[in-house]
């Protein structure tokens, strides 16, 4: 009880992070799904939607923003794939690795080119950015609303990959390209519904994000990039539910890591924690075993 | 129905079709025989639209479909019941039955019940993941899930495949079933024995080359049928 009421603001901030990294991680998990591919790009996407916040807001209020960095961000994905996955459809899974490393690097650059590499202060987003006290801790409000929001958006994900048709279409191409094409399934545009929802959860998850860390630079997206995709790996590489447990469970070792004062290990923590688990369990928590049956 | 007009097509790099001809007639059963690598399946496999043909035409009911893709091809009414079945294993039983009718948009009752009708043991576990499914069920699943679309033509790429004689004999009793229902059938085997019994017409392929026609029962008799195919001397 003691170490709790001792660790609350860690706690707190803990399952906040876990919460932005969830969003995050679940546009890693569910490309890699369908494609087998580890977008490298998505962490950029993510900085790219903060970035656009920070521009949008200079013109349009607030309440425009909010929907116009969504939609942008989901044109992003879109056309991310369509002009840099699509057209390797076909080629050696390494081709379509590399072109993501590419895109990765071309969005930071771009970003570096407007920003002229100056970190770009986060708007502040009424009521989400106020201060409130729980517990005795004080903390905004954004840390006590985030694992809310990602936890709604998560079900709500589940629930359409369940019960929809094009959710049903994701789970058969995920299988198997060929026979979905023999149902009479649009392979194409099935992925491209997977790099929209992915797209549209980093958007939200960076304006989650930013409200917490104020500035925007080129190289924002990289780390909870690369930390999202270990939560991704660690939960097992495919599985929702798995990216979403291990996106949590990072976001709050890591918050408690810096409670017990050791701020500056809590980024190695996490990759730690990756090359632990490709040595122990490789699957990750909820991963597939390959099952075939002749 | 449909009709084959000199198909050639080249496959991983090698000749696999060099230029057949062929015809299904409406409401029959025919079959393609042959050896492995005869080029039954790429056959197959061009005529749902997997695999482009270098030359040659496909007509179905006197329309040129030859290179449309594979939504387009379902959608005119050939579905192709793959070769290994590959029914989906994470869907359930009744998934893996919707997502056959993926391009319909009306109710599908009755379909479902037709295909429990003719597959009882698919209703009993609709609820189960396909992957818990024995090798026959598989099976049946995957030509329950080809009917969903109410296709006009199956194509039936080795339904006896790794499956024991009795359950063999069960799926060519519901090949012949659906054909009485209207469905029009083709049908390749490498248990040349079970597919000619069954089928009016049967086609002979060898490397590439239909070899020999005529209707199943008279292939059966012929000579060069039996030592080739059926282990006969």
């Amino acid at each position: 009880m003691e170490f709790l009421t001792a660790n609350l603001p860690y706690i707190l901030a803990g399952i906040s992070v876990g919460g932005q990294y969830a969003l995050i991680a679940i546009g890693y998990t569910m490309v890699y799904g369908i494609l087998r591919l580890i977008n490298f790009a998505h962490g950029d996407v993510f900085m790219v939607a903060g970035l656009v916040m920070v521009y949008l807001t200079t013109v349009f209020p607030m309440w425009l923003s909010i929907p116009m960095v969504l939609v942008i961000t989901v044109l992003l994905g879109f056309a991310i794939e369509r002009a840099a996955y699509k057209p390797l459809r076909n080629a050696p899974r390494m081709s379509i690795m590399i072109s993501a490393i590419g895109v990765s690097y071309l969005l930071q650059n771009c970003a570096l080119y407007f920003t002229g590499g100056l970190a770009k202060v986060y708007p502040q987003i009424p009521w989400i950015s106020k201060t409130v006290t729980i517990g005795g801790a004080t903390t905004k409000m954004v840390t006590l609303i985030t694992p809310v929001i990602a936890i709604v958006l998560i079900v709500v994900l589940v629930i359409f990959i369940k019960k929809t048709k094009i959710g049903m279409a994701m789970r058969a191409v995920s299988k198997d390209f060929e026979t979905s094409q023999l149902m009479g399934i649009k392979i194409n545009a099935v992925i491209s519904a997977t790099f929209i929802i992915g797209s549209l959860l980093a958007a939200v998850g960076s304006m989650l994000y930013f409200s917490n860390y104020a500035s925007v630079v080129p190289t924002s997206g990289a780390m909870p990039g690369l930390k999202c995709f270990v939560a991704a790996v660690f939960g097992g590489i495919g599985s929702i539910p798995g990216a979403v447990i291990g996106a949590f469970i990072i976001g709050i070792c890591e918050n408690l890591i810096k409670g017990v004062g050791w701020t500056t290990f809590s980024d190695a923590f996490t990759f730690a924690l990756l090359i632990v688990i490709l040595l122990v369990k490789p699957t990750g928590l909820f991963g597939e075993k390959a099952t075939d049956k002749v | 129905m449909l009709k084959i007009n000199d198909l050639k097509v080249n496959y991983g790099g090698i000749e696999a079709v060099k230029g057949i001809s062929f015809e299904v007639p409406e409401k029959s059963i025919v079959t393609l025989i042959g050896a492995n690598g005869a080029g039954k399946s790429t056959t197959l496999r061009t005529i749902a639209g997997l695999i482009k043909p270098a030359a040659g035409t496909v007509t179905f009911q006197d329309e040129v479909i030859t290179g449309k893709g594979p939504q387009e091809i379902v959608s005119r009414g050939i579905t192709l019941v793959p070769e290994g079945r590959k029914i989906f294993p994470d869907l359930t039983v009744l998934e893996n039955l919707r997502i056959g009718a993926y391009l319909r948009k009306d109710d599908l009752t009755d379909d479902l019940n037709w295909v429990y009708d003719l597959f009882p043991r698919l209703k009993e576990r609709h609820w189960q993941h396909g992957g818990t499914l024995s090798g026959g069920e598989q099976q049946m699943l995957a030509v329950g899930r080809a009917l969903m679309s109410r296709p006009k033509l199956i194509m039936m790429d080795e339904p006896s495949l790794g499956l024991a004689p009795l359950v063999v004999r069960g799926i060519f009793d519901i090949i012949r079933e659906i054909n009485k229902q209207g469905v029009t059938i083709l049908l390749i085997e490498q248990n040349a024995n079970m597919a000619l019994q069954t089928a009016d017409i049967g086609y002979v392929m060898e490397t590439g080359k239909i070899t020999m026609t005529g209707p199943g029962k008279e292939l059966l008799a012929n000579e060069d049928v039996k030592a080739a195919y059926l282990g006969k001397k």
